[in-house]
């Protein structure tokens, strides 16, 4: 009897340890379930869609490739990419020169010991801790032409003749909403070269002074290889922001991408083609939307693996 | 570096120069709320010459804002607590084992961090629909926190790998479960690390926009930055007014910012450095 209750004992002692050693492979299960949900599988979903009919937001026959080949050959749809597309091309180039240039300039000032260092770092940063809708909405009206504060600065300080109708005027209004978006993100990037330049051994710049290395040939050949990794990393975020741009386009130009799709962006138009409003109605054209969402989303990962391979490359060599 | 006499004085214009430009439009917008759309109008760059309250009165009586408030503030605490939990849990996981899928598991949940998750919304809309989500805050709360697993998990995991084994060791020869171990021998070290990724993941599920947009349309359910959209959409002629609804909605961020900037700082750039 005795014997019987220590061997029961033991089981249950074998038990629980068993329990203790394998309960471990729970812990990562909740995250794996809310994620794989809600980000791995839509993306998944949106390649399979991209090769049926739809008919709203019900899935229609399968039909290969043609939702592909119509967004690329079929007019509007084509006209629509490519006008977009152009516009996210000059997204990100202006984004590198307009919030990265300046920003590594700022970062430099900052790290060369300035005084207020700390309160210029708040500044440059405090936009960003703005929605993008409060952004949008904010400079809307900054921008707006009659009663914006922009247009009455001018003409306060005798540029009346500069006033514009930003916002109004296809010419102006896509690189408005740019320079608005590096108004958001300039701080962002000045804390990221910042860390950089403050990761650079000071040895190595002392070495460089004693090569007599000075002003821009210390920046050229010492400080830039140097700042590669930071570098890389801004120009691999701006360049995903870009072609993602979606939140200020709608909220200072509405989901046409006003004025005359002059503001357009590729998500914007995606979003136009899932939701509706793609020729002015409400039609949705899903099929065409998770084409695109694909070509985007390719065209995305493709380009930012190529880059990181080649910078990566590009540091080993030195 | 040989400096020219000028250079210095040119580096102080140009830094505060820019730093007017960003912060100048945050205080018009603050600034602005406390004027009447007639002052607005007619002096739009002066001090406010009375400080109404009266814009904020309109506000209120034009929009829901306070349930906007109240949306936004569940939406935020639920899905960050929910990150915290799922990600340390996850974290602690691949950091503190050695099992063989421990690297293809990290690089499953790093993954994320480059999906443009927007991209997937037309299926994310049928999945909300099917799972009766749409219209609910919980459709809010899942989306944040599954796009906000990806990061933590590697600000976490990059934490748990700095610690040392031997408490850990200790509480497990004094027989405690790895639960237990978690919860008060790691986490209580964790402390840093938990608050940055609470900060980053508190920005970003306050300030979206893009989710509530495509997911809620019931003005009860709506968070503050869609009830902005609200506001813009009917409201559009009471500058006073849109200034008043644009300082509400970023006053809490503006204020914890001031509380903790060196943290929101950190918190902002850190999953980026790493």
């Amino acid at each position: 009897m005795q014997l019987a209750t220590d061997s029961a004992k033991e089981v249950k002692k074998q038990k629980k340890r068993n329990w203790k050693r394998w309960s471990i492979h729970l812990f990562p299960i909740p995250a794996l379930i809310i994620y794989g949900l809600f980000v791995v599988y839509p993306l998944f979903a949106a390649l399979t869609y991209s090769f049926f009919d739809w008919n709203g937001m019900v899935r229609g026959d399968f039909v290969g490739l043609k939702n592909f080949k119509d967004l690329f050959t079929l007019e509007p749809f084509s006209g629509y990419f490519w006008n977009a597309f152009g516009h996210n091309i000059l997204y990100f180039v202006l984004q590198m020169i307009f919030q990265n240039g300046l920003a590594f300039a700022l970062a430099y000032i900052i790290f060369k010991k300035i005084r207020g260092a700390e309160f210029l770092k708040i500044s440059y940063f405090l936009p960003r801790l703005l929605s993008v809708i409060v952004v949008g909405f904010l400079w809307k009206l900054i921008l707006n032409p009659n009663y914006g504060a922009l247009n009455v600065l001018l003409e306060k300080i005798g540029l009346g003749h500069l006033q514009e109708a930003w916002l109004g005027d296809p010419d102006t209004a896509l690189i408005a909403i740019i320079l608005v978006n590096s108004w958001y993100g300039l701080g962002f990037g000045v804390l990221i070269f910042l860390a950089g330049f403050q990761s650079i051994p000071k040895e190595l710049m002392e070495a460089g002074k004693l090569d007599g290395a000075t002003g821009l040939a210390m920046v050229r050949k010492i400080l830039i290889p140097l700042m590669i990794p930071s570098i890389m990393i801004m120009t691999v975020l701006t360049f995903i922001q870009s072609f993602e741009a979606f939140e200020l386009v709608y909220a200072m130009q509405g989901s046409q991408g006003e004025p005359y799709h002059s503001t357009d962006t590729l998500a914007v138009y995606f979003y136009r083609l899932a939701f509706g409003g793609s020729t002015g109605g409400s039609t949705t054209a899903v099929g065409l939307g998770s084409a695109l969402a694909v070509v985007l989303f390719l065209f995305i990962s493709i380009f930012t693996g190529l880059y990181l391979k080649y910078m990566q490359k590009k540091q080993v060599d030195m | 570096m040989k400096h020219t006499f000028w250079t210095k004085p040119f580096y102080y214009v140009f830094a505060f120069f820019i730093a007017s430009i960003s912060l100048y439009p945050i205080l018009l917008m603050i600034l602005s709320s406390f004027k009447s759309s007639a002052e607005i109008f007619t002096s739009p760059l002066a001090f406010p010459k009375s400080f109404t309250l009266e814009t904020y009165k309109n506000l209120l009586d034009q929009i829901p804002f306070m349930q906007y408030f109240l949306n936004s503030t569940i939406v935020s605490v639920v899905s960050v607590s929910l990150i915290l939990i799922t990600s340390s849990l996850a974290a602690f996981y691949i950091a503190r084992f050695t099992f063989y899928w421990n690297n293809m598991l990290f690089f499953f949940f790093l993954m994320g961090m480059m999906l443009p998750i927007k991209l997937g919304i037309v299926p994310l809309f049928i999945l909300m629909k099917d799972l009766n989500l749409l219209n609910t805050l919980w459709a809010l709360i899942f989306m944040y926190t599954a796009t906000g697993i990806p990061i933590s998990v590697l600000i976490l995991t990059g934490f748990f790998r700095t610690m040392p084994h031997e408490l850990e060791e200790a509480a497990r020869i004094d027989g405690a479960g790895n639960l237990r171990i978690l919860w008060n021998v790691v986490l209580p070290l964790m402390r840093p690390a938990l608050g940055t990724v609470m900060i980053l993941q508190f920005i970003q599920s306050w300030n979206d926009f893009f989710f509530p947009l495509v997911f809620i349309t019931d003005e009860m359910k709506k968070t503050i930055p869609v009830g902005m959209l609200s506001l813009f959409g009917q409201y559009s002629a009471d500058w006073g007014a849109l200034f008043a609804g644009l300082t509400l909605a970023s006053l809490p961020m503006i204020v914890l910012f001031f509380i903790a900037s060196k943290q929101f700082m950190e918190g902002l750039t850190q999953g980026a450095i790493k």
